[in-house]
């Protein structure tokens, strides 16, 4: 492979733009939560998983992972195009990045609709 | 007044160093290249670039007591000594305070600064508005003196991709001209994760810029663009 400094790969926007609206899910999801948690003083083993039960409540605590995971997606891949040069060990860095989150989201409704 | 100033002649010195002058000099009514100019007549080897004197060529950008400024426009009075000079930082020394600004110059012409319209030239000029004009207003005042571009975390790391704050700069001062006719090759050429959205708003250049520009805002105006584009 000839040694050519690369970019142009169209998806700047895009990342971009989800890391802002995912902040904005994550920021929304915790003030409700700490809302909830002040009102609530009592906050117990029963007062969770009575909170867990509604299943807008799991919904809404999904997508705020799901938000996370791929807030955290974007924020790994700057580190590593910051630090880490060779294409080879970056793709293989993605991909362990990417399946790690995947199977976070797999165990987050593991968790949320098994209990 | 006391001044450390950092040296390296790569020809001859294995590492650069710093050294101290002092200088009798009355620091009021002056500014911080009088001062250098009186440096280079007391050691000729000090190496500096200057031009205009007066803030409009951008030839003496330097870092200043770890900022990065005009040496012509920075009044001596308010420095506090020892002065501590040193060049630009980010890019590869010449000599003393003289940087290879070719790197910088190289984005700043990817982004094709210059007026795009394919239609036959008028008789007269390509006639804007006043209201179209004022678009340009804090744009085009840009002398490419390269603090903004130094001065930023994401060049230093990525010079080679990211454009920097001065070429961003001149992308949406183009983007902006209503003559210009590549706005939408332009916001392609961008949309990249390098070239513009390395930029994390750190502000770094909206803090140093000598003329008071801000690279930052014109970034978010290019962002928004792309938006508009998008949605």
């Amino acid at each position: 492979m000839v040694n050519r400094t690369v970019v142009g790969a169209h998806y700047g926007l895009r990342d971009w733009l989800i890391q802002r609206v995912s902040a904005g899910v994550m920021a929304l999801g915790t003030l409700a939560l700490a809302v909830y948690v002040l009102l609530h003083p009592d906050m117990g083993y029963d007062r969770w998983t009575g909170l867990f039960s509604s299943q807008a409540v799991r919904a809404f605590a999904l997508l705020f992972l799901l938000s996370l995971f791929y807030h955290a997606w974007v924020g790994m891949r700057d580190i590593v195009m910051d630090y880490v040069k060779p294409t080879g060990i970056r793709l293989v860095i993605h991909v362990l990045v990417i399946l790690t989150l995947l199977l976070y989201t797999i165990w987050s409704v593991q968790i949320f609709w098994g209990m | 007044m006391k001044f450390r100033i950092y040296r390296y002649n790569p020809e001859i010195d294995a590492a650069p160093r710093m050294q101290n002058y002092e200088l009798n000099v009355e620091p009021t009514g002056k500014m911080l290249l009088d001062a250098l100019v009186l440096l280079k007549e007391q050691d000729d080897s000090l190496s500096l670039r200057k031009s205009c004197r007066e803030g409009v060529c951008g030839s003496d950008a330097m870092n200043i007591n770890g900022r990065n400024g005009l040496a012509c426009i920075t009044p001596l009075s308010t420095l506090k000594e020892p002065v501590e000079l040193r060049p630009l930082p980010g890019l590869p020394v010449i000599r003393d305070l003289i940087v290879d600004m070719t790197q910088f110059f190289k984005q700043y012409h990817s982004i094709k600064p210059y007026l795009i319209n394919n239609d036959p030239p008028p008789e007269t000029e390509r006639v804007q508005s006043p209201a179209q004009r004022a678009h340009l207003n804090g744009l085009y005042e840009c002398i490419l003196c390269g603090c903004c571009t130094t001065a930023c975390p994401s060049f230093w790391w990525n010079p080679d991709k990211f454009v920097g704050p001065a070429g961003l700069l001149q992308a949406y001062r183009f983007i902006a001209d209503t003559r210009d006719q590549a706005t939408s090759e332009r916001l392609d050429d961008l949309e990249d994760p390098y070239r513009l959205f390395r930029c994390h708003t750190i502000m770094n250049c909206v803090d140093v810029c000598p003329k008071e520009l801000n690279p930052t805002e014109a970034i978010g105006r290019i962002k928004d663009l792309m938006i508009k584009r998008m949605v």
